[in-house]
């Protein structure tokens, strides 16, 4: 990203400046017989922060980041990768291969953003250098002929040569003009602040692409379901999935704790039944009681669009179900499990998959596997659906299994079984045993294994995401900088004005001198524009009327 | 209850006026193209016309000053030949789009008062306001300039996305969901479908600079109407001076959906597919405006670029928002 040359021909042969980053890298090659190898690295080093090369790497990275909204993401949903996975058994595993499910942390995907950021350093550096020498140094020498300027107008005035200089010196210091002075011309020069946005910009990208690497090092994220009436602490052990930078140290997270009082959610039902927003969310809102490390505690809300700040991290609001009570018992009568046993939605009627392990059943464990429904109806193919996301008709409908719950001791997934060493029960049909428990009821095992009870009260639960990124402040100061940057770079503009008096060229010298000795002075005006300028002329016309009218006497 | 229910009919009431009004602007507009069209059409016979006349000043004049080059400055001196031709067609479809551009502008506020929010939640909302912002921003253009050749290009392109909103795109007026509960919304929404009106003023600019580029070429003898248009330099150069005012904006929209991101989802980039083809179309953009200043680079190519852009604007509406599994499922479809 060398500086926008189309007029810098045009400015050098107006003064001493020089394009230190030329994009022709390669001009000198052939006429040498042997680059050595420091040459190399230079011809390289030219080419790789060539604007060229890093044109066609900004196409390359819009071309490269497209995968990853084509197909399903590890990193936002891991569930959708294994499930096109398993459909696509062919293209899935290439795809795979190269990266396509991981585009943003695949190699092929950093080589063009780390190259695009070497380019973007080799663009900054000498810029910076060469800018900073130019506002320190004095505009360049007016021309001698200034008509050959791009913009370029002439008067006569009735004034003599210096009144006409000091009113130049003038009118371009009250444009904010920086002057250079000679004997019969000035020079002026201004709209340095246009580099400066640019090279401002430019840096504020380096400095988002760093924050965004530091909120990933330095931040963490967990996540943890809670419900209602469920209390959680923040330590690394009570959260479901915790995910901490590499220079994150979480036994060091400050402790917090925090109660769920209550989950308000609504839906809507409004709208016909067959609208496309009927059932659709409206609105979820927690309360919350916590409890800061001193045993402090404090009525919140959370919802979502509004997160609250505990112990130097953010608390989200980012899902909802319901977790149904759900009790078993032996044959007895004694209780072996009851618990708010979260189940996870599936669709927007929430209708929603869970299990329940009881690990106390003898002489084998128990579990039980399937859908909690919110609004039960029956469909011909689909059996048990919900209609409505909210508790209208609520049921459990569950399969039910012996044997070992954890056959090789590994951690498993809460919603849903490993069937690998268990039996399906089944019914007196002899076909596989099926429950339907609704709020209340207590459904009998076959054989006198004990029943399954669902309690009548269904409370829900909040998912709740804990986040810490330290990077996100200066992320964003850098992008409204690189904004404020952008701005000034595509509205300034950047000028030299040059203004020459010489004598007028007198058709009636004797009528000069007998104005008393003085003498009609040609003031010539020149412009010239780095990068197109259509504003130009009229900018040189007006320098020249405010000059005339500035010497009192135009002529 | 029932002051529920009354609100409920009032809302339907507004949203039924505001998609008539909606009817009204595309029947509107679409005379108004028309008239534009003819105006077009009329263009070469003008041209002609012009010419003949000037030749006639030109022997009027020369005959009293029996020179041709004294001729030229009394002709310019006069004036008299610079008084243009009155274009009526051109002047009715100016006249059209702007009463439908209000009756567009009233199809968006109604909507508002029907669903007590900014219309900005589904993909039919964004179609109009987008719609509304391209033809409010050509109208204020059109009160500094003459940009009367460019009417046809403008409201052809506001026309259609009306027609899909629509037959389309159409969503009944409700509340939002929980996550575009924000004034966010307002801001990253509306800042996002200004820019995009000001991309499709810029598109039809570049796509115009193409065309008669080649007709300059000389190298296509279709396109007669061109000639009525400002040289191809001048069109890029008006082209490039849209795309600059639009280029920050989107950026400021990219800055303010992170920044409502980080509020609503935990954090500020997803990568959910809707931002990454919002970043696309930066990084095409950008690319567009390095391509201009690039040594080598002539106008023509960077003004593919531009037209990629426009192209990815188009895929991240259509494409993103109905077919792609991501957060900002929010069409409505």
């Amino acid at each position: 990203m060398t500086p926008p040359d189309d007029l810098t021909a045009a400015y050098a042969t107006t003064d001493e400046d020089r394009t230190s980053t030329s994009s022709k890298g390669s001009g000198d090659g052939p006429t040498l017989p042997r680059l050595g190898f420091l040459g190399g690295l230079r011809w390289f080093w030219r080419q790789l922060t060539s604007m060229r090369t890093a044109l066609f790497l900004l196409l390359l990275l819009a071309i490269a980041a497209v995968p990853g909204s084509i197909w399903p993401q590890r990193g936002i949903d891991a569930v959708r990768v294994s499930d096109y996975l398993a459909q696509h058994t062919t293209i899935g595993p290439w795809l795979d291969r190269f990266g396509f499910f991981d585009v943003y942390s695949s190699p092929w995907f950093a080589a063009i953003y780390l190259l695009l950021v070497v380019s973007l350093l080799g663009c900054i550096l000498p810029r910076t250098k060469q800018h900073w020498q130019n506002i320190r140094s004095q505009p360049p020498k007016a021309p001698r002929r200034l008509e050959r300027l791009p913009a370029h107008t002439s008067a006569t005035v009735d004034a003599s040569h210096d009144d006409v200089l000091a009113a130049a010196r003038e009118v371009l210091r009250s444009k904010r003009f920086r002057l250079r002075v000679q004997d019969d011309a000035v020079s002026g020069e201004v709209g340095a602040l246009r580099e400066t946005g640019n090279l401002l910009f430019h840096v504020s990208l380096v400095v988002v692409i760093v924050a965004v690497a530091a909120g990933h090092v330095l931040g963490w994220r967990g996540d943890v379901i809670v419900p209602e009436g469920g209390d959680f602490a923040s330590t690394v052990t009570q959260y479901d999935t915790i995910d901490p930078g590499p220079w994150v140290d979480v036994a060091g997270l400050t402790p917090w704790s925090l109660h769920l009082d209550k989950l308000h959610v609504s839906f809507e039902d409004g709208v016909p039944t067959d609208s496309p927003q009927y059932g659709q969310p409206r609105s979820f809102t927690a309360d919350v009681t916590t409890g800061d490390e001193d045993g402090r505690t404090e009525q919140r809300k959370i919802s979502v669009n509004h997160p609250i700040n505990e112990g130097g991290a953010s608390v989200y609001l980012l899902g909802n179900g319901y977790a149904p009570v759900v009790t078993v018992r032996d044959k007895a009568g004694k209780v072996l499990y009851r618990k708010a046993t979260p189940f996870l939605p599936q669709d927007n009627t929430y209708k929603s998959v869970g299990a329940v392990k009881v690990t106390g059943a003898t002489p084998q464990q128990l579990g039980f596997a399937g859908f909690f429904v919110p609004s039960l109806d029956f469909d011909d193919r689909m059996g048990p659906i919900s209609t409505f996301p909210g508790l209208r008709k609520p049921a459990l409908v569950l399969t039910a299994f012996e044997g070992d719950l954890f056959p090789d001791g590994r951690p498993q997934s809460v919603y849903t079984l490993n069937t690998a060493k268990m039996t399906q029960l089944k019914g007196a049909n002899g076909q596989p045993l099926r429950l339907l428990v609704t709020p209340g009821q207590t459904v009998q095992l076959p054989g006198g294994q004990g029943s399954v009870t669902l309690e009548k009260t269904i409370p829900r639960w909040a998912g709740l995401s804990v986040r810490s990124d330290p990077g996100k402040i200066p992320a964003l100061v850098g992008a409204l900088a690189g904004l404020a940057g952008l701005v000034m770079s595509l509205t300034l503009r950047r000028r030299r004005v040059f203004v020459r008096v010489a004598p007028a060229p007198s058709s009636d010298a004797s009528s000069a001198a007998a104005e008393g000795g003085e003498r009609r002075t040609l003031v010539t005006v020149g412009g010239l524009a780095k990068g197109e300028d259509p504003r130009l002329g009229a900018a040189v016309e007006e320098i020249l009327a405010a000059i005339s009218t500035r010497t009192g006497r135009p002529a | 209850m029932i002051t529920q229910m009354l609100a409920r009919e009032t809302s339907t009431a507004l949203s039924d006026a505001s998609t008539n009004s909606l009817y009204a602007s595309a029947v509107v507009l679409t005379l108004a193209m028309l008239s534009f069209g003819v105006d077009l059409a009329q263009s070469p016979a003008r041209a002609a016309r012009e010419s003949a006349r000037r030749t006639t000043v030109v022997q009027d004049s020369a005959d009293g000053a029996g020179d041709g080059s004294t001729a030229v400055l009394t002709r310019t001196e006069t004036g008299e030949p610079a008084v243009p031709e009155k274009r009526q067609w051109a002047g009715i479809g100016m006249s059209l789009s702007w009463l439908g551009a209000f009756l567009l502008i009233a199809c968006v506020v109604l909507r508002g008062a029907a669903v007590h929010r900014p219309p900005l939640g589904n993909m039919y909302e964004f179609a109009t306001v987008g719609a509304a912002f391209t033809i409010a921003a050509y109208l204020l253009w059109s009160l500094k300039r003459d940009v009367r050749w460019l009417g046809i290009f403008v409201v052809g392109p506001v026309l259609l996305v009306e027609m899909l909103a629509a037959m389309v795109f159409y969503t009944d007026a409700t509340q939002l969901m929980p996550s575009l509960k924000s004034y966010w919304l307002s801001i990253h929404v509306t800042v996002a479908t200004l820019s995009i009106a000001l991309f499709t003023i810029g598109f039809s600019l570049t796509l115009l600079h193409l065309i008669q580029e080649r007709v300059e070429a000389g190298s296509t003898e279709r396109f007669a109407f061109m000639k009525a248009l400002p040289s191809s330099e001048r069109l890029e150069r008006l082209g490039y001076s849209v795309h600059i005012i639009a280029f920050p904006l989107w950026t400021f929209t990219l800055i303010a959906g992170a920044i409502w991101a980080q509020e609503a989802w935990g954090h500020y980039w997803n990568w959910d597919p809707k931002e990454v083809w919002t970043f696309v179309i930066w990084v095409v953009y950008a690319a567009y405006l390095h391509a201009r200043v690039t040594a080598g680079w002539n106008s023509r190519r960077a003004s593919y670029i531009a037209l990629a852009g426009f192209a990815c604007i188009i895929v991240n509406y259509c494409v993103v928002n109905v077919f792609f599994v991501g957060q900002h499922s929010y069409s409505g479809l």
